[in-house]
């Protein structure tokens, strides 16, 4: 047991495996698990981020269906509004519409019962002068009582 | 360590200094060991060949189970370098992952059985075998006098030259105790790397040697033929002392996992500490 040159070879055995270490080993290694750290990292963070934008969206579907919801609401209600308004004009117009007929045929009604009455009683004077010429043929002079069959005629 | 096959005299003494003696060429200084040479070399072999193949094709995708197993060692020595050292330094992490590693797969030649490689070596007429280079002042001291080299280089480094030598010469005691102040910083800091060295040698030579005096329990059976060597072992007496033999080698192996290891992370964390402290200015 003793110290000698042994010593010096073992040193140069230690120095040269660290040498190697320190330059083909340690840092590789090092490199590849950094990156991997890095790696996991950043799939945490896009998870997280992921996460967070799926809760967006969610919120921004909610938005939209609320809004959709709303708007549906108004449309519908306008719908209705319009609906009732045309019901009551049509109503209206309808009811004005009636009355005019309504007058019209009065008007027309009137005018018809008039006229017939007007020819009725051209007929019924005339039946009247028939009859009255025929019992009183002789007696009456249709010129001399001109004015008495007017009369007569007016008063039917 | 169960069975003990003993070439030539077989006596207890013979035995353990056959153990403690390194294979070697040459004389004085210039004696390598070239057990704990080859050793060494071996396993920092592997320990370079297990990183640098997961460190080639390192994935940051999904790591497989080698790239998982070097990762977590990885990231065990580079949490222990964040606590204690805050200077920027692309040296200090992969050194005290060498350190580990090499220190552990060193001592991990302690838990093979301790005449399994000898008795190999000694088929291939090879005489000698130390299989524990950390049971090798040569290695310990290799590597804290390494340590020790960083330390003054680092305490350069982060202070320049004029604040370590300030450092050296007024600390802790202001100028009037210049020379204590002198011995005391050299004192403190040779006390690092022998200390260094020192538990680790002892922690692992104390291990090895008892692992060998467990062996002796079955040395008597030892013969140079096989068919003796089974007589030998079916008397009453070997029976029991093989039992024992094999119970006392199992608990001490098992206490020595803890052993080895343990050494192995002490040597890592003070290295780190006293980089940490050369770092740091006062």
């Amino acid at each position: 047991m003793s110290i000698n040159v042994t010593l010096f070879v073992q040193m140069l055995v230690f120095l040269l495996t660290v040498w190697f270490a320190m330059a083909f080993i340690w840092p590789m290694l090092v490199a590849a698990m950094e990156e991997r750290e890095k790696k996991i990292a950043d799939g945490l963070a896009a998870a997280a981020k992921g996460e967070d934008s799926l809760s967006d969206a969610k919120n921004e579907a909610d938005k939209i269906i609320l809004d959709a919801r709303n708007q549906a609401r108004e449309i519908l209600d306008e719908a209705n509004t319009r609906a009732s308004s045309i019901v009551e004009e049509g109503r209206k117009e309808g009811s004005s519409e009636r009355t005019r007929l309504i007058e019209k045929a009065h008007g027309e009604i009137t005018i018809e019962a008039n006229k017939a009455r007007d020819e009725l009683r051209a007929e019924v004077s005339n039946l009247v002068i028939l009859g009255a010429s025929r019992i009183i043929e002789k007696e009456i002079d249709p010129i001399k009582h001109k004015e008495l069959l007017d009369k007569i005629v007016a008063e039917i | 360590m169960e069975e003990e096959i003993h070439h030539g005299p077989a006596s207890s003494t013979d035995y353990i200094s056959h153990h403690l003696t390194n294979l070697h060429t040459g004389e004085g200084f210039w004696n390598f060991h070239i057990d704990t040479i080859f050793y060494s070399v071996l396993l920092a072999s592997i320990f370079i060949g297990l990183f640098f193949s997961v460190a080639r094709k390192a994935t940051s995708g999904v790591p497989n189970r080698t790239q998982n197993f070097v990762e977590i060692l990885v990231e065990f020595v580079d949490a222990q370098v964040k606590d204690c050292f805050h200077g920027q330094s692309r040296l200090i992490a992969p050194l005290a992952l060498t350190i580990f590693c090499l220190v552990f797969l060193m001592n991990f030649m302690d838990l093979v059985p301790v005449d399994l490689l000898p008795e190999i070596g000694l088929m291939a007429g090879i005489e000698y075998m130390k299989v524990v280079p950390t049971t090798d002042l040569n290695t310990t001291f290799a590597m804290s006098i390494s340590v020790f080299i960083l330390i003054i280089f680092y305490s350069i480094k982060a202070k320049g030259g004029v604040g370590f030598a300030k450092e050296i010469f007024f600390h802790p005691f202001g100028k009037w105790l210049l020379p204590f102040n002198f011995i005391l910083k050299v004192i403190e800091e040779c006390a690092k790397p022998v200390s260094l060295a020192l538990r680790l040698f002892g922690n692992l030579y104390a291990g090895e040697l008892i692992f060998i005096l467990i062996a002796l329990f079955t040395l008597s059976i030892g013969a140079n033929e096989l068919s003796e060597i089974l007589h030998n072992l079916l008397t009453p007496g070997s029976i029991i002392l093989f039992m024992v033999q094999l119970l006392l080698g199992l608990i001490w192996a098992l206490f020595h996992i803890a052993v080895i290891t343990l050494q192995a992370f002490i040597f890592m964390m003070l290295a780190i500490v006293y980089l940490s402290m050369a770092h740091d200015t006062h």
